[in-house]
């Protein structure tokens, strides 16, 4: 068999473990092959991990409107040198995404851009002004995967009630930003010992879990309704309470699924004593507690996937007080190796669980098929170097925002290659690929 | 009085809080305050101990008292003084605090004193300029200096803060006065006691005892400080209204009974008359009011010196 490139001893690890080593042929854009053959090219990948492309199910990619903040080359090339082969992207740009017009542009000059490939999420309701629903049946035909107002927190309980129905007839998962305005009361971090010492604002975890019991609430009532297929989605989750309310709805079979961010799993709002806004998020940096319940609701499953929450801004607007600072930090090119680090090599995460929740999980959520390590498949892969450690360096990040919470944090499991259909679209400077 | 300052403990870059300083920083810093107590109280009341200094006074929120003491304090031990107002910046023209101080820092400051309405911005200062910064007060957080006057005016008349009960009354949510209080007077020995309505009381802050009831709060009490009354806290429902507030928690002549006789009066001013406190009471015999602003001027004079000069050799 004829192949382009062929990667030779690579470990080939998925949701259903560790299965290498293997020589893995690529070629048409599929794996030719798992045990070897002829290729134009090939490299001898001892030791590096072949896995399913990663999946974000949310980035903010600024574009159209903050291209100051980040574009989506510049976003698709973060993706792809953080080992994504897929981003979905949020509407909470300027204007909102909200127009089949728009999410058919932008899905465009993505494929022109040729990195990552961009799935983007359409608004719930036009402007995201939370009253008029946007078309769920056009924006679906234009390629959104999603529905959310994502930053706006659907207020009127009524109209998610609405959106969730409707969107439940075109296929299309409903996402939301878990969190009670009224609670939050223009919190910077979470409300607790810290935020009461230092005197900031605090957003109480009761903010998201009394949303996310609103929410499913909603959930169960649309259910009743012509909408059986109606599915709701919670954006990085930061709380064990909310964790809690989602682990009962979906033990009494509520379609629920939920995402958490890289930071919630690996910082508490104790980082927030040194005043500094690279740790200002939202929803903001919770306890340990908190902390140590959503590395086991991503382990048990109950939180299905990863989501970056990659929220770039510009270093001016970063470098104001915590007050007036924006929420959100850059992440899709630190998210693998920082949980890699952090979960599977200090705590003993299962490495297949992690991989899984960075593939399979966010596809299930959104309705794609897995990528299957077979002969056959779609060659969307990434190329993991579980052995070699480096320092997180944000000046050199493909993203335009250079500052990250874990600058200068050593970590192992970098993304070396990441695989498009076959098409290489990062290669790590460090890998030598043979003619 | 440089030789016997320099005798001294070495004592942090900056007062940002009261993180890194302990209790012989603040012995020694008051030590200095009463040095210069002598020098205001002089017809001529100049030092040359800052000759050469500049000290900017940055104020990124409105101030009145506070501002004119720091630059009061700093003219008086000869430092030329830079004074900066937000409002009359380029800050309104759309420039970023980070540029508006290293703008300051091009033109050879020596040291800042800071306010601001945002928790931490003296922080982020501090991680951009290399010189001593002094924090004037940022949001809610801290105020170190008035803290430091505060504990000051109280051992002038307690002698000592050992196992002394102080009782701050009002919102203590959104007080940078009671946090930074919180932080100093129990490094001294004092006991300090939180009171005010719930819905104004954080959840815990450490080594204090917080209560909504104000009788459990006075009772005992060495000396008690009212807070004022935010009534911008009104309108976002955190206090039903005025009256209420008065009925609950102003110090009158006849709940100061409640303390030791005695008790001494505290306030940081700006004063809300007959809301926080009963209106003659400001001037009873046990009201420090006064002192704390006069002591005000001592303290920040101890302060940029050790920040400015009293660090040599540290």
């Amino acid at each position: 068999m004829q192949g382009e490139i062929l990667l030779k001893n690579v470990r080939l690890v998925d949701a259903s473990g560790e299965r290498g080593p293997a020589d893995v042929l690529i070629g048409e854009g599929k794996i030719l092959a798992l045990d070897g053959g002829n290729a134009q090219r090939t490299l001898d990948a001892g030791g590096l991990i072949l896995c399913p492309g990663f999946f974000d199910p949310h980035a903010h990619l600024r574009e159209p409107g903050q291209e100051v903040k980040e574009n989506l080359e510049t976003g698709l090339t973060a993706a792809a040198r953080g080992g994504y082969t897929d981003v979905v992207s949020m509407p909470n740009t300027t204007p909102p995404v909200d127009q089949p017009e728009v999410v058919a542009a932008l899905i465009k000059k993505a494929r022109q851009i040729g990195q990552a490939r961009l799935h983007p999420a359409a608004a719930l309701t036009q402007g995201q002004e939370g009253k008029l629903l946007t078309e769920a049946k056009l924006l679906k035909e234009a390629g959104a995967v999603m529905l959310t107002d994502d930053g706006k927190t659907n207020e009127d309980a009524g109209v998610l009630a609405l959106g969730l129905t409707y969107a439940a007839s075109w296929g299309l998962p409903v996402a939301v930003h878990a969190e009670d305005a009224g609670l939050r009361r223009g919190g910077v971090m979470n409300e607790g010992p810290v935020s009461f010492r230092l005197g900031l604002p605090g957003n109480p975890a009761a903010a998201e879990a009394a949303r996310i019991a609103r929410d499913l609430e909603i959930l169960s009532y649309v259910l009743e309704r012509p909408a059986q297929d109606a599915r709701l989605h919670i954006q990085h989750l930061s709380t064990a309470r909310g964790l809690e309310l989602i682990r009962r709805a979906r033990a009494r079979g509520l379609p629920v699924t939920a995402e958490v961010a890289p930071h919630h799993l690996t910082l508490t709002d104790e980082r927030l004593e040194s005043l500094d806004p690279v740790y200002k998020v939202a929803p903001p940096l919770r306890t340990q507690t908190d902390r140590e319940a959503l590395i086991r609701g991503l382990l048990e499953g109950s939180i299905d996937c990863i989501g970056t929450d990659h929220a770039p801004h510009t270093q001016a607007e970063k470098e104001q007080d915590l007050l007036r600072a924006p929420f959100g930090i850059p992440s899709l090119e630190v998210a693998f190796p920082l949980l890699y680090t952090e979960l599977c090599l200090k705590q003993g995460f299962p490495l297949a669980t992690l991989i899984e929740r960075f593939t399979d999980g966010p596809r299930r959520v959104l309705g794609f098929r897995p990528i299957r390590l077979e002969e056959g498949h779609e060659a969307s892969l990434t190329l993991l170097d579980p052995n070699s450690e480096r320092a997180v360096d944000p000046t050199h990040f493909a993203s335009k925002a250079k500052f990250s919470p874990w600058a200068g944090w050593r970590l192992s499991g970098w993304p070396v290659m990441t695989l498009v259909e076959g098409r290489e679209v990062f290669v790590h400077p460090s890998l030598t690929v043979g003619a | 009085m440089i030789a016997e300052l320099t005798q001294q403990a070495a004592f942090p870059k900056h007062l940002l809080d009261f993180q890194g300083w302990n209790r012989k920083h603040i012995e020694d810093l008051f030590e200095t305050a009463k040095l210069m107590q002598e020098v205001l109280s002089r017809p001529v009341k100049k030092v040359p101990a800052l000759t050469g200094f500049t000290v900017a006074t940055v104020f990124f929120e409105n101030s009145t008292r506070t501002r004119l003491s720091f630059e009061l304090a700093a003219r008086r031990m000869s430092a030329d003084v830079l004074s900066f107002s937000a409002a009359t910046s380029s800050l309104a023209k759309g420039e970023s605090y980070k540029d508006t101080l290293l703008t300051l820092d091009a033109m050879g400051i020596d040291a800042y004193v800071i306010r601001s309405d945002a928790a931490g911005m003296p922080h982020q200062a501090a991680r951009w300029l290399g010189k001593p910064i002094i924090n004037a007060g940022d949001g809610w957080r801290a105020h170190p200096t008035q803290a430091l006057l505060d504990a000051f005016s109280l051992l002038e008349r307690l002698g000592s803060l050992e196992g002394k009960k102080i009782a701050i009354v009002g919102d203590i949510l959104h007080s940078r006065v009671a946090r930074s209080g919180a932080e100093l007077l129990p490094m001294l020995g004092a006991e300090v006691w939180l009171c005010g309505p719930a819905t104004l009381l954080p959840g815990g802050l450490p080594n204090v005892t917080m209560t909504t009831h104000l009788r459990q709060a006075l009772q005992d009490a060495d000396a008690v400080m009212a807070l004022r009354l935010q009534r911008e806290r009104m309108d976002k429902g955190l206090l039903p209204s005025e009256p209420e507030y008065v009925a609950g928690y102003q110090i009158t002549q006849e709940r100061l009974g409640w303390a030791k006789p005695g008790a001494l009066l505290l306030h940081p001013g700006p004063m809300n008359r007959d809301v926080e406190l009963e209106g003659t009471l400001a001037e009873a015999a046990q009201s420090l009011i006064e002192r704390q602003v006069a002591n005000g001027q001592a303290v920040r004079m101890a302060v940029l010196y050790h920040l400015l000069v009293g660090r040599k050799g540290a």
